[in-house]
C-alpha cells in the first residue's frame, strides 16, 4: 500500500500489487453516487477521470496540516512543504524517467504547457519562413498556440495528414520535415481517435534533421507507461487531472539542452535570481519556467495520482484497458448504422462513434438520462471533423476503473437512443 | 387571438405534468422536432445561426401585423423539439411581451439542464437570440 507521511510521499514503485477493477472501484468515492436515479457509468475519463481517495485525502492533508508557500519561508511549515512539493517532481521524474529533476516544469496542465514552448522557444528560434508541424489529429491546444507564436514570426504551421482511418501519414510526416522546419508538435494518442501515435519513429525521423519533438502526451499518460528518455522526446506534456489528479496542475518535460536556451515564459517571483530596475537575472531550471506561487495542494494530490499508478503491475491495467476497447467496439461495430470513427490498429482509451441520421449530440443527451456520461460534439478537434466531414461525434472514454458492466450499460444505452431517436 | 405567453407556458406545463418518466416526456420532445415545419433552405443563412451550439440551430423572424413570426430548425431532433416548445410560447407574439416574457416553463417541465452553459446546446443563447430579435422590432417600431 501507498503511505503518505508528514515528510511528503513515499511512493511503491514496484508495480506489485495484482489489478483487480471491482477493488479499483471502491478506491473511487464519486463512482458510487446516483444520476437520473440510476447506477452512473462513467466514460467521460478522456475530459477528465475521478480520483482515488488517496489523492482527495493528500489534498486534504496538505491544507489540514502541511500548507504554506514554498521556496521560501524560513519557517519549518514552508521548509516542509517545500520539500514535499520538490519530492513530487522527483516523483513525476521518475513516473516518466526523465534525466534530471529540473527537466520537470510544474504546469497548469497540457494547455499551458504547449503554450509554454509555442512562446518561449518560438520567440528564441522561429523565424520568418520557419515551420512548425503539426498534426490533422491535433487538439485545439496543439493547434492554436502554434498558429498564434507562427503568426507573430511569420513563421508557417504545417500540417501532417491522416489516412481514414485516423493514423498518421508517415511518408508525409518525412516529406514535410525539411531545413525550415523548427520543431514538430503531434499528439501521442489522440482524444478524438484513441489513436497511439507511432512516437519513437517520429522522434527518429525528426532527430536524422536536428528537429525536436514535442509530444501532447494529455491522452497516453493515462493510459500507459511514458519513458521520456526510451522515446527520446525533446517536450512531452500532460495534464493530472487526466490521470487520477487535481485539475489545475501538469508536466512539461523539457530536454535540460532546450530548455536553457529558452527564455522565460513568464515574468514574476521564484522565476528570478536578482532583480533590479536596470535588470533582472533569472534563477535556473527548474525555476526559470515557474513564475509565481503553483497550486501546490494539487502539486500533492498529483504525487499520489502517480503513486496510485505505480501500484499496479502496468500490463495488467493495459490488458484491462484494451480488454474494454475491445470488448465495446465488437458490440457498438454490431448496431444498425453505427460507424466507429478512428480504426487505426493500435488505439487507448477511446471509442468515438457517429450515426449516419442521429445528431450525437442527441444521443448523449439521451445516455445522460440514462445515467451514463459520454462527451459529444467536435472534442476540440475542429479540423479533424472537418476532416471527417461530421459536426462532432460521441465519444466514451475508459479509465482503469471502467469494468464490462460499464461497457453493457453504453451498449444498451446507444441502442435504445437510437430506437427513440430514428 | 393567441393566448398571452404565460398562459402558453401554463399549459405546457399542464401538458408535462401527465408524464411520469422521462422517456415519455423525451418521446414526445422527439415528437415535436420530428414534425416541425422545415425551415426554408434559404433561410439557413450565417447570420440565422444561434452562437455557441453543438448541434446547428438557425432562427429567422419575420414581423406580421405587429407580432413576431419566428421559424427555426437544428440537425438535433431534441434541440428542435425544445425549439418548437419556445416557439410555440413566443411565436406570434408582439415584440414587447417577447421583451418582457419570462420562459420559466423550461425549467418546469424539468429541462433546466438543457439551460446549463455546459449543454452548449445554445439554448440560452436562442432564448437571447429571440429576445434582441423583439427588442430590434419594437425599437423599430
Ligand atoms: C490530446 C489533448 N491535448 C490537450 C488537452 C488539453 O488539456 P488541458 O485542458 O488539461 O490543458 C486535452 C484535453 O482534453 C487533450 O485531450
Amino acid at each position: 500500500m501507498i503511505g503518505t507521511t508528514e515528510a511528503g510521499q513515499k511512493e511503491n514503485l514496484s508495480g506489485g500489487k495484482p489489478f483487480n477493477v471491482e477493488e479499483v472501484r471502491q478506491d473511487f468515492p464519486l463512482l458510487e453516487r446516483q444520476v437520473n436515479g440510476q447506477r452512473l457509468v462513467y466514460l467521460d475519463s478522456g475530459a477528465s477521470s475521478q480520483k482515488p481517495r488517496s489523492v482527495i485525502d493528500r489534498v486534504s492533508h496538505y491544507y489540514c496540516r502541511e500548507h504554506a508557500n514554498i521556496h521560501r519561508g524560513v519557517h519549518h511549515l514552508s521548509q516542509h512543504a517545500t520539500e514535499a512539493y520538490e519530492g513530487v517532481r522527483e516523483t513525476a521524474r521518475r513516473f516518466l524517467n526523465a534525466g534530471h529533476g529540473h527537466e520537470i516544469l510544474f504546469t497548469k496542465g497540457t494547455t499551458e504547457s504547449i503554450n509554454l514552448v509555442a512562446s518561449s522557444f518560438g520567440r528564441k528560434f522561429l523565424n520568418p519562413g520557419d515551420e512548425v508541424l503539426v498534426s490533422m489529429m491535433e487538439h485545439h491546444s496543439n493547434i492554436v498556440p502554434w498558429q498564434m507564436i507562427c503568426q507573430e514570426r511569420q513563421a508557417r504551421l504545417r500540417v501532417v495528414p491522416i489516412n481514414r482511418a485516423g493514423e498518421l501519414d508517415m511518408d508525409a510526416l518525412e516529406s514535410l520535415l525539411n531545413e525550415r522546419t523548427r520543431l514538430v508538435s503531434v499528439a501521442h494518442v489522440s482524444n478524438a481517435l484513441g489513436t497511439i501515435n507511432p512516437a519513437r519513429d517520429i522522434t527518429a525521423l525528426a532527430h536524422e534533421r536536428q528537429i525536436p519533438v514535442l509530444l501532447d502526451g494529455a491522452q497516453a499518460v493515462p493510459h500507459m507507461h511514458v519513458d521520456v528518455q526510451d522515446l527520446d522526446v525533446d517536450f512531452y506534456a500532460f495534464s493530472a487531472h487526466k490521470m487520477f489528479g487535481p485539475t489545475g496542475v501538469g508536466v512539461l518535460y523539457g530536454k535540460e539542452e532546450l530548455l536553457d536556451a529558452m527564455p522565460p515564459y513568464q515574468g514574476g517571483g521564484e522565476m528570478i535570481e536578482r532583480v533590479t530596475f536596470d535588470r533582472t537575472t533569472f534563477s535556473t531550471l527548474p525555476y526559470k519556467f515557474e513564475a509565481g506561487t503553483p497550486s501546490i495542494a494539487d502539486g500533492m494530490g498529483f504525487g499520489a495520482a502517480m503513486a496510485y499508478y505505480d501500484q499496479f503491475d502496468e500490463q495488467e491495467v493495459i490488458a484491462h484497458e484494451q480488454d474494454l476497447l475491445t470488448y465495446a467496439t465488437d458490440q457498438l461495430c454490431e448496431l444498425d448504422g453505427l460507424k466507429i470513427i478512428g480504426t487505426a490498429a493500435h488505439k487507448a482509451g477511446v471509442i468515438s462513434f457517429v450515426f449516419e441520421d442521429v445528431h450525437p449530440f442527441d444521443v448523449g443527451t439521451i445516455l445522460d438520462q440514462l445515467g451514463i456520461a459520454v462527451r459529444t460534439g467536435h472534442h476540440c478537434a475542429q479540423p479533424l471533423m472537418d476532416f471527417y466531414g461530421i459536426p462532432g461525434t460521441v465519444r466514451a472514454s475508459f479509465a482503469m476503473y471502467n469494468n464490462r458492466s460499464d461497457v453493457d450499460a453504453l451498449v444498451a444505452g446507444v441502442r435504445k437512443a437510437a430506437r427513440l431517436l430514428r | 387571438m393567441t393566448l398571452p405567453i404565460d398562459a402558453i407556458q401554463d399549459g405546457i406545463i399542464a401538458d408535462f405534468g401527465i408524464f411520469d418518466q422521462w422517456m415519455e416526456k423525451y418521446e414526445y420532445i422527439i415528437d415535436l422536432g420530428k414534425n416541425m415545419q422545415p425551415l426554408d433552405e434559404r433561410y439557413k443563412r450565417e447570420e440565422n445561426l444561434v452562437p455557441g451550439c453543438q448541434s446547428r440551430v438557425w432562427l429567422h423572424a419575420e414581423l406580421v401585423d405587429r407580432k413576431v413570426i419566428f421559424t427555426a430548425d437544428s440537425d438535433a431532433i431534441i434541440t428542435k423539439g425544445i425549439i418548437a416548445l419556445l416557439l410555440q410560447t413566443v411565436s406570434g407574439q408582439p415584440p414587447e411581451a417577447i421583451g418582457e416574457a419570462e420562459l420559466y416553463f423550461i425549467d418546469r417541465i424539468g429541462l433546466r439542464e438543457h439551460l446549463s452553459p455546459n449543454r452548449s446546446n445554445g439554448l440560452v443563447n436562442m432564448i437571447r437570440k429571440i429576445k434582441s430579435v423583439a427588442s430590434g422590432f419594437s425599437a423599430a417600431g
